[in-house]
């Protein structure tokens, strides 16, 4: 590829880098579009459920690859767009006010929470966060009348342009459904990001005080990026009570909040792509296992005994490996490969190496 | 009498829950990263414990099959160190704390292989006995491990205070780059805590099982609320840690006596609370940077 000259400042901000950077994803979407002819019912479920993961694992990635801000809570906001959706919809809302209501309400749940929360830092906010979805859990049992209790509620069929969607039945307009709804928000993320707000969370990230210094008002970046989260997370939360068409409160249990913050450090922290390259390796692991092993046994004879766990063994492994040898994650190595095939014949081996780096205390701030 | 009664098992649980945090605030006063599989080393050390002391494997005596437990578990903790956590040295406390959560998963992993799923617990030469003080029961486990407890805590706040070694692991965690210039072998402290800190969860976890029944999830939230009791108390410090570790544990009983309703999750209102009004623990450590 050849370099681009850059005459216009515009040129630094813009979504897409050129014709040849619009076509690929172009191409993508176009993909995208064509899956449901191409793959089984079974396949295109667990492709509408890397979309659904891959819009939480965005959700997230707002506030801790883009703001800096670890959160092991955002299950919990997920149940929060998921239980009013569903309460919504059973009251008899049409599904587009109760989606956008999920999304409001778990994002403004999520900014007046974030007041006191995130005036804690580092691990105190990592542990607050895992505490909230804790509590999320017990509350989801106590708050009945809208949760339904321990049974949990039942997600009724969508009803829109004149058809009822509903994710067995017709899987293929539920997969678009949530493909529109992912598009739309990324690319509102997108714009996010290249805004002064989408900047000013940046500056943040890297420096409190040096933000703070340029006129970044922190408390306010804070609060308006923990927000924007939780809103992205609850719409996830709500495709997804449609997805598993029951929810109750064992559906966002503290493991789904861990997860969702190792997918997104498996993908990549800092970087869009990597929500979504961490949501199809969540999804599609224990799958991939799966396989392997009835390949395994009915090729080589090879029998991996089952033991329970496996697959999040496999998966924990994978992001040992990761922090340890890659430290941006998935992304990182498509970077890289991108890199040498645009340089072709002039990669070096030293290009990315890291530079040594010593912790120092967060205990002075 | 009821009421002194909940307290006195509060009051042990709440050594329990003190011990493991005490593991956490060593690693993190000696490195500043956060050990998120404190819980599961804990499960380890239970399992090693029932290994050794259990008539059905070993059937060593308790005392000795302690010992072992926790000199297993010590060196797995230094091995841990020099093998697996070395590579992300000097990365931020961020990292650390993502390594552990897939230790952490690899650990309940293996355990669940070894021992199995079933909750198993360990087989102590006083069990079921108690002492009666007036009307007040005091069960022989929860007096060990009361004792236990405030004598390894006032060990090692000597440890670090009056100690060398101590000081060295202090000056290694606030910055250590001024520390290797010191001439502190950061590397060689970072290892040494590991293992210190293996050996208080083995002592936590034996602890555990001589009071209740094992199975390799069980470190998972026992592991979080500890954490919550370590930040209570304001993340390293030692007696903060045993303090935040009695609140949890006496809260707990009396919420679920009293109010039944948030009973499970009474721990994490109080951390919340702490947090929110002191947003660096009881005992705080963080204070803001001068430029």
């Amino acid at each position: 590829m050849s370099n681009r000259f850059k005459s216009r400042y515009d040129d630094d901000i813009n979504l897409f880098e050129g014709r040849w950077h619009l076509a690929q994803y172009a191409l993508l979407i176009a993909l995208l579009l064509a899956a449901p002819w191409v793959l089984g019912a079974y396949y295109l479920g667990e492709l509408t459920a890397v979309l659904i993961w891959s819009l939480a694992g965005l959700g997230l990635m707002l506030i801790s690859g883009h703001t800096g801000q670890i959160s092991l809570g955002h299950a919990a906001f997920m149940a929060i767009g998921a239980f009013t959706n569903l309460a919504l919809m059973l009251r008899g809302w049409h599904f587009i006010p109760a989606l956008l209501a999920s999304a409001i309400t778990s994002g403004v749940i999520g900014a007046i929470l974030s007041r006191p929360i995130l005036r804690m830092s580092g691990i105190y906010l990592a542990i607050a966060t895992l505490a909230l979805s804790i509590i999320i859990e017990d509350i989801s049992i106590m708050a009945e009348p809208i949760t339904g209790g321990v049974a949990g509620v039942f997600a009724p069929p969508i009803a829109l342009f004149g058809m009822d969607i509903d994710r067995y039945a017709t899987p293929k307009a539920f997969y678009y459904l949530c493909l529109t709804v992912l598009v739309v928000v990324t690319l509102g993320y997108l714009n996010l990001l290249r805004s002064a707000s989408g900047r000013s969370f940046l500056a943040v990230r890297d420096s409190e005080v040096s933000a703070r210094a340029l006129g970044v008002n922190v408390a306010r970046a804070k609060t308006l990026s923990f927000g924007l989260s939780c809103a992205m997370t609850g719409l996830a939360g709500a495709l997804y009570a449609h997805l598993a068409q029951a929810v109750n409160y064992e559906s966002f249990l503290v493991l789904i909040s861990i997860t969702l913050l190792l997918q997104v450090v498996i993908g990549g922290l800092g970087s869009v792509h990597g929500a979504f390259f961490g949501a199809i390796v969540v999804v599609l692991l224990p799958q991939t296992i799966a396989i392997l092993r009835d390949f395994l046994s009915n090729t080589a004879g090879v029998s991996i005994a089952a033991y329970p766990g496996m697959d999040t063994a496999l998966f924990a492994l994978l992001i040992l490996l990761m922090v340890i040898y890659e430290p941006r994650g998935l992304y990182g190595v498509w970077f890289k490969i991108r890199t040498w095939l645009q340089l072709f014949p002039l990669y070096r081996k030293g290009m990315f190496r890291r530079t040594r780096t010593y912790l120092k205390t967060e205990r002075q701030r | 009498m009821d009421i002194l009664q909940l307290l006195v098992s509060g009051i042990a649980n709440g050594c329990i829950y003190g011990l493991l945090a005490l593991g956490f605030v060593l690693i993190y006063k000696a490195s500043e990263a956060v050990n998120f599989a404190q819980g599961d080393m804990m499960m380890l050390g239970a399992f090693l414990g029932i290994t050794f002391i259990n008539a059905s494997y070993a059937d060593l005596p308790f005392l000795i099959g302690l010992t072992l437990a926790a000199l297993l578990l010590g060196l797995f903790g230094y091995l841990l160190d020099r093998f697996v956590l070395r590579a992300i040295f000097g990365q931020p406390q961020f990292a650390m704390v993502i390594l552990t959560i897939a230790l952490g998963f690899l650990m309940r992993f293996v355990a669940g292989v070894i021992w199995g799923h079933d909750p198993t617990s360990l087989e102590t030469p006083f069990i079921g006995q108690v002492w009666m003080i007036g009307e007040l029961m005091i069960p022989v486990v929860d007096a060990l491990i009361i004792l236990t407890t405030v004598g390894l805590t006032s060990l090692l706040y000597f440890f670090f205070a009056r100690t060398r070694l101590g000081v060295a692991m202090q000056a290694s965690s606030q910055n250590q780059m001024a520390a290797y210039y010191m001439g502190i072998p950061v590397k060689r402290i970072n290892a040494i805590v590991w293992a210190l800190s293996g050996v208080v969860a083995a002592i936590a976890g034996v602890l555990f099982a001589a009071k209740g029944a094992v199975e390799p999830s069980v470190g998972l939230l026992f592991g979080i609320k500890a954490f919550a009791a370590a930040v209570i108390g304001g993340l390293g410090s030692l007696p903060g840690a045993l303090l935040g570790g009695l609140l949890v544990g006496i809260v707990e009983p009396f919420a679920g006596r009293f109010l039944p309703e948030v009973g499970q999750i009474a721990p994490y209102l109080l951390m919340l609370v702490v947090l929110v009004l002191r947003p660096g623990g009881l005992f705080a450590q963080i204070s803001q940077k001068k430029v």
